[in-house]
């Protein structure tokens, strides 16, 4: 077992497990948009950036892919840690608006409204890129990609046209932490039509 | 004939021993006759560009046409970039090593009939003095190579690139060929270790101990290790990389195999910029011809070591320079960084093992082995070994690469080596790192350009871009320049990155505009505070540098902008206006004849008026006239 700090408590962790892990273990609470048990963390959405401590020396790290390791001292609320999360959700908010989910995770840290021009109203992605990694290490067909890159970036179908490799097998949509992936499935499924008509 | 063309004539065998190279080297050396004339070429981009392909075709065409041949023996020889890129093309005549600068096919006529026929300098084609206008005839005569210390650049400029015999007779594959029969794998390393180099990248990490570490990890985790160069250098005003590759690229192998073979790698990979193609290409032919000759491949040199390397293509994505991005990319993804809580050293590409190390790192590597690790140590200051090269760009009257021991001070780069500002004074700040580097005031001019002092002024090494600024620069508009270019550089995979950088360029774009407050600076910082916090990989943590720089040394030209509504040095258009000075108007027009949107009116030799609704402020007229007498406020 691996022993450390979280908070100031004492924490034990299995060999392998990552901070997130033994928060979780222990009812510590994190908060995390782009992590989920079915696929690897990819360590994008840094809402669960944790600070380590020792003496004079601080850094922050995202606890989703940090691993846990024997006298590691790990704080979850901080100046810091608040600063990075306070901006993500003002940003969130102002770029996916639609999102009840942001919306409701920003006010429970405190963050109720946004300084920024919000460019699209109905936008609820939130790039977590969960369908993505599911549909890809889960499922095994890549049938979605984020595509482009930067603020440009987006979630489809490769070149943003419809596939054969999906399987409408549903497991996007149901890992999609907004609901953004049920009015997009349509997109990526392709062919559909065309083999109804060639069985006919 | 020239030395490239000793190919056809020397039986390329494949080299079975160290002997056979020592042999091979002394066979070329004794086809060279010192006493010979030769015409060198610079063929770097710089000079490319500027015409130096045309220079050759005629120096060609004239001694093809002269009737001198019982003289000039080596003909032509081309080289990569020589470094003094704002003066090309280049242009040497060997053996008295005249040095032209800016030659046009025009002048090749006198060359060759005053120089080469006669030993005798073309007065107006040498390099005059910035101060004294002196005509200066050598390269060792010019402050712009004297006060350098080329180690990496060294063959650069005297070494046909595509040409592996070149490259043996100034000792090419020798450090290889020490390494593989007279030392281990372990005394390699530690040699690498002594001398203290640190990776040139720009985080400046020591290479001896990442090597070292991945030798380890490899042990433990019994699994096969990788060598790859990261030649994806992609900084605005940046070409070290670039120049290296393609003037010196069997530099770059040797480097590689030496450290195959410190390390026990069999295979190795180049990661080069598609943008590079003339690299890419010079790179391919040191394979093969390395390949041909049995330095590279199996059984090297007969010693039983094995080892080959590939060249991969980065697509033209900035971030794809940053480890993980980079072995993402070489393994056929999306060029995403992952995060790197285990170092490449013990997980890097395909999960195994990796060192990776930019361009001139490992073209140091053959150096170090050849001259020991003591000499290298005996260059720059203690714990910054060595020599740097930095690509010296933007308001500097001698732009180009420059190579010089770490330590050396940001006035002896700039304004002894680099000539000073155009038209004199002080440099108002220098960028240094590229576009996630920071902007060092003149004040700092003194402060050593090593890996520590630069990261104690908020900046960073990077990998050695230096753009100078003066007066005339506004650090709003530089700063939401590099902004611009990080925002649309980031692969997006992080929030703090993706959304970050382009709200800290809004705001920024609001300050450009005479828009925003004192709040909005606090804001600006609070932001860029959590953006280094909270982004991913370096690309994020590093791209609020310029901000925060700008903003902790020219606060002033910042609160210039949102409360009086002013750019100081007259750059960001919507707060400045042209005039016309009535008194040094001499009413020639010409500014009025340039104008596209004739805002400018007057009569004949009468002052000019320029009507400010119609003017769009591109400053053009500012830009033609002769008598200074457009004023921007």
């Amino acid at each position: 077992m691996l022993k450390f700090r979280i908070n100031d408590i004492d924490v034990e962790a299995e060999p392998g497990w990552t901070v997130l892990e033994t928060a979780r273990e222990y009812g510590i609470e994190i908060p995390t948009l782009c992590f989920h048990e079915a696929v690897q963390a990819s360590g994008a959405c840094r809402l669960c950036m944790v600070e380590l401590r020792e003496g004079d020396w601080t850094k922050l790290v995202a606890s989703c892919v940090y691993p846990a390791k024997d006298g590691l001292n790990v704080y979850t609320e901080s100046e810091r840690i608040t600063n990075v999360r306070r901006w993500i959700f003002e940003m969130l908010l102002s770029e996916c608006p639609a999102s009840q989910e942001i919306r409701d995770m920003a006010a429970k840290y405190g963050v109720t409204s946004t300084r920024f021009a919000i460019k699209d109203p109905e936008q609820d992605c939130i790039m977590c890129g969960l369908c993505t990694r599911v549909c890809a290490e889960v499922v095994g067909v890549h049938a979605i990609a984020t595509q482009s890159r930067g603020v440009y970036k987006k979630i489809g179908s490769p070149f943003m046209k419809p596939n054969e490799a999906c399987v409408a097998c549903g497991s996007c949509v149901s890992v999609c932490p907004t609901g953004a992936m049920a009015r997009r499935i349509d997109l990526v499924r392709g062919k559909m039509e065309e083999d109804q008509t060639n069985a006919a | 004939m020239g030395i490239a063309n000793l190919a056809e004539k020397i039986d390329a065998k494949r080299l079975e021993s160290s002997d056979d190279l020592v042999q091979l080297r002394r066979e070329i050396q004794m086809r060279q006759d010192p006493s010979q004339v030769q015409i060198v070429v610079c063929h770097g981009t710089g000079c490319l560009v500027s015409g130096s392909p045309a220079v050759t075709r005629a120096f060609k065409k004239v001694l093809g046409e002269t009737d001198i041949e019982a003289k000039v023996m080596p003909g032509v020889k081309t080289t990569g970039c020589q470094g003094f890129c704002s003066r090309g093309p280049l242009v040497t005549i060997m053996p008295q090593g005249i040095f032209y600068e800016r030659v046009s096919p025009k002048d090749v006529e006198d060359i060759v009939e005053q120089t080469v026929k006669n030993g005798k300098p073309v007065e107006r084609l040498l390099y005059k003095d910035v101060n004294t206008g002196e005509p200066l005839q050598t390269m060792d005569e010019i402050p712009f190579y004297n006060l350098q210390t080329r180690n990496v650049l060294k063959n650069i400029g005297t070494i046909d690139p595509t040409d592996i015999y070149d490259y043996i007779a100034v000792g090419g594959y020798q450090a290889l060929a020490k390494a593989l029969t007279t030392m281990t794998p372990e005394q390699v390393l530690e040699e690498v270790e002594k001398s203290g180099i640190r990776g040139r990248g720009g985080a400046g990490f020591p290479a001896g101990r990442k090597w070292r570490g991945a030798v380890q990890a490899k042990e433990r985790k019994n699994q096969p290790l990788y060598v790859v160069v990261n030649g994806d250098e992609g900084d605005p005003g940046a070409f070290m990389d670039g120049s290296v590759m393609e003037g010196d690229p069997h530099a770059v192998l040797e480097g590689l195999i030496l450290g195959a073979y410190a390390m026990g790698s069999e295979k190795g990979y180049m990661y080069v910029r598609a943008e590079y193609p003339l690299a890419i290409q010079h790179l391919e032919m040191a394979m093969a011809a390395a390949r041909e000759l049995g330095l590279l491949g199996d059984n090297i040199l007969n010693t039983g070591f094995c080892f080959d390397a590939q060249i991969n293509r980065g697509a033209g994505a900035f971030v794809c320079g940053e480890s993980t991005a980079l072995f993402t990319s070489i393994e056929g993804k999306a060029g995403e960084p992952r995060p790197k809580y285990v170092r490449s050293v013990e997980e890097g590409l395909w999960g195994c093992p990796t060192v990776l190390n930019n361009v001139e790192t490992w073209a140091n590597i053959p150096k170090i082995i050849d001259k020991g690790a003591e000499w290298y140590a005996s260059i720059g200051s203690p714990n910054n070994t060595g020599t740097k090269v930095f690509s010296l760009v933007g308001k500097v009257n001698n732009v180009g690469l420059v190579e010089v021991p770490l330590g050396t001070s940001l006035s002896t780069i700039i304004e002894d080596i680099g000539g000073g500002i155009p038209g004199g004074g002080e440099f108002k700040a220098v960028q240094t790192g590229g576009p996630s580097g920071g902007c060092i005031p003149y004040k700092h001019k003194d402060a050593p350009v090593d890996y520590d002092s630069l990261t104690k002024l908020g900046s960073m090494m990077g990998s050695g871009g230096m753009i100078v600024m003066d007066k005339r620069d506004c650090v709003v508009d530089v700063a939401r320049y590099f902004l611009k270019f990080l925002e649309e550089e980031s692969c997006g995979k992080c929030n703090p990155c993706r959304l970050g950088l382009t709200r800290m360029r809004e705001i920024l774009d609001d300050f450009s505009k005479g828009c925003g407050s004192e709040q909005d600076i606090e804001d600006l910082m609070s932001l860029a505070t959590s953006i280094q916090d909270g982004a991913l990989c370096a690309l994020g943590t590093s791209a609020p540098n310029p901000v925060l720089t700008t903003l902790h040394f020219f606060k002033d030209e910042y609160l210039a902008h949102i409360k009086d509504q002013k750019c100081p040095a007259g750059v960001c258009k919507d707060l400045i206006t042209y005039s016309i000075d009535p008194d040094a108007c001499t009413g020639c027009g010409a500014c009025a004849k340039q104008c596209p949107n004739n805002a400018i009116t007057g009569e004949k030799k009468e002052p000019h008026t320029i009507d400010t609704d119609a003017c769009i402020r591109c400053g053009i007229c500012e830009e033609t006239c002769k008598f200074n007498a457009v004023l921007v406020s």
